[in-house]
């Protein structure tokens, strides 16, 4: 019998205790709610460099000086600190000592508690109730190596609500699918906290284009798509977009969306899924590798 | 230009208002949002009395954060509007003259605004920490066990609001919603 000590696979394994994980996911739970990104904030600036609409020009300001509220008095960025997202990717090399999704949960629960945030969730769709907390959404993806990553996306339901579906015909063109993307961000109007960020999900299955619709979110916006047929589709898009009209608050003006982001996935010859994913101008955040 | 509101305000000073001016407000305001709406809704509905005289009154579509230590409140921006439309008619009649949120209303709401000289403002959405640098003083009115979507009254001074929707049922927004309205008195 080998000894698992001499084990050479064994010597790779990291453990990472549990409540490392909890620790760490709180402090990104406190991040990203009073934060804003740094991609965030550049892109408002460029917009508003850019923006000659007197209501757009003021609505950018406010929504600049929001942020630095929120970061000089550790406060919500929005009082929407939403139903947060996680995401984590673990090394096959790692060990998590003890139970991972007791972990963030719990963290969520610490961050959301010392962040004085508000509790956005109720336990059941149907009966509502008050709702008692901050229940994390756990998405989990094994990597190689010895890393464990974990992003925090506490996403507003405002916009959250305002995300569409579609299952195209396998022979549609490239015109469908933007004019769906367009309508989408049309629909949501002044509704969802414009500029908007626009994630789109396309391939996949249904739940599948619009997960990768929600993780197109999380893109950094300067970053451009090394897929050069999607990075001129997002620039495309985003010229569209930005004609409509809707701008900051809906109260009119040139920037309407800061990004553009999309994601694909190989499908099935019988479809083609497009989802559409909007997120308001607080686009939230944070990540941590372990 | 920027013009001045108090509230709760007579339906005779609203008409000054026009959809795309900027106000600021100063005053009070009431919380309610989604399960606020319904209770008020459907007390209205079987004759009870409101937690609140609604005549001149504001309400704020708002859930604030929990309040952070040392502070009046925690972060508190304008929630959906649109979302509260099937019950704002009736609240409407009630005698509500102002009500501040984000986003675009459904027709209906626009006619009801005009029929009864209300008006609707909006409010930096998603900018719910410098909202809170407005609000002076908070105190529950009611509906507690709803958490963040119990009513408060706030009192605010020179809180930043646009004109969305103007007694004169004039807009800034060049397309409303025009879904039916959907509940018991649809005929309303």
């Amino acid at each position: 019998m080998v000894s698992l000590k001499n084990d050479e696979e064994f010597q790779k394994i990291r453990i990472i205790p549990a409540r490392v994980i909890q620790q760490t996911v709180g402090n990104l739970c406190l991040q990203a709610n009073t934060l804003l990104r740094k991609d965030v904030i550049i892109a408002l600036n460029k917009a508003l460099a850019k923006e000659k609409n007197q209501r757009a020009r003021i609505c950018l300001k406010q929504i600049l000086d929001n942020a630095q509220i929120a970061r000089s008095e550790k406060l919500a960025i929005c009082q929407d600190t939403g139903l947060p997202s996680v995401f984590i990717e673990i090394g096959s090399n790692v060990h998590v000592d003890g139970n991972l999704y007791k972990a963030v949960s719990s963290g969520v629960m610490e961050g959301y508690r010392r962040g004085y945030f508000r509790d956005s969730v109720v336990i059941d769709p149907l009966e509502r109730a008050t709702p008692a907390s901050s229940i994390p959404l756990v998405h989990t993806e094994i990597t190689g190596g010895r890393r464990l990553h974990i992003i925090v996306l506490p996403k507003g339901f405002g916009c959250e609500n305002k995300t569409r579906l579609k299952m195209f015909l396998p022979t549609a063109s490239k015109e469908e699918i933007i004019a769906f993307i367009i309508e989408t961000v049309s629909c949501a109007g002044a509704d969802a906290c414009p500029p908007y960020i626009v994630g789109v999900g396309i391939g996949g299955t249904a739940d599948y284009a619009c997960f990768i619709a929600k993780k197109a979110l999380l893109r950094p916006l300067n970053h451009r798509n090394s897929d050069s047929v999607l990075a001129n589709l997002e620039d495309t898009l985003l010229k569209k977009i930005n004609r409509l009209g809707i701008g900051p608050m809906g109260l009119g003006g040139k920037t309407t969306a800061l990004a553009v982001k999309i994601e694909k996935a190989a499908t099935h010859i019988a479809g083609l899924p497009v989802c559409v994913n909007i997120s308001c101008h607080a686009l939230r955040s944070a990540e941590a590798d372990i | 230009m920027v013009k001045e509101l108090t509230t709760p305000t007579s339906k005779k000073s609203l008409e000054k208002l026009r959809a795309g001016e900027q106000v600021l407000l100063s005053g009070f305001i009431y919380t309610a949002r989604d399960q606020a709406h319904k209770r008020l809704y459907q007390m209205i509905l079987r004759g009870e009395k409101l937690p609140l005289v609604l005549e001149g009154q504001a309400i704020y579509y708002c859930g604030p954060t929990k309040t952070p230590k040392g502070k009046i409140i925690g972060s508190c921006g304008p929630t959906t509007s649109g979302r509260m439309d099937d019950f704002t008619p009736l609240l409407l009649r009630q005698g509500l003259a102002v009500m501040i949120g984000k986003g675009n209303r459904s027709e209906f709401v626009r006619k009801a605004i005009k029929e009864y000289k209300a008006v609707y403002l909006v409010a930096p959405a998603g900018c719910g920490a410098l909202l809170s640098t407005f609000v002076k003083e908070v105190s529950p009115i009611a509906f507690k066990d709803l958490g963040p979507e119990a009513i408060y009254r706030l009192k605010v001074e020179k809180m930043p609001l646009w004109v969305a929707i103007d007694s004169y049922a004039g807009t800034i927004f060049p397309k409303l919603n025009n879904r039916p309205k959907n509940n018991e008195e649809a005929t309303d």
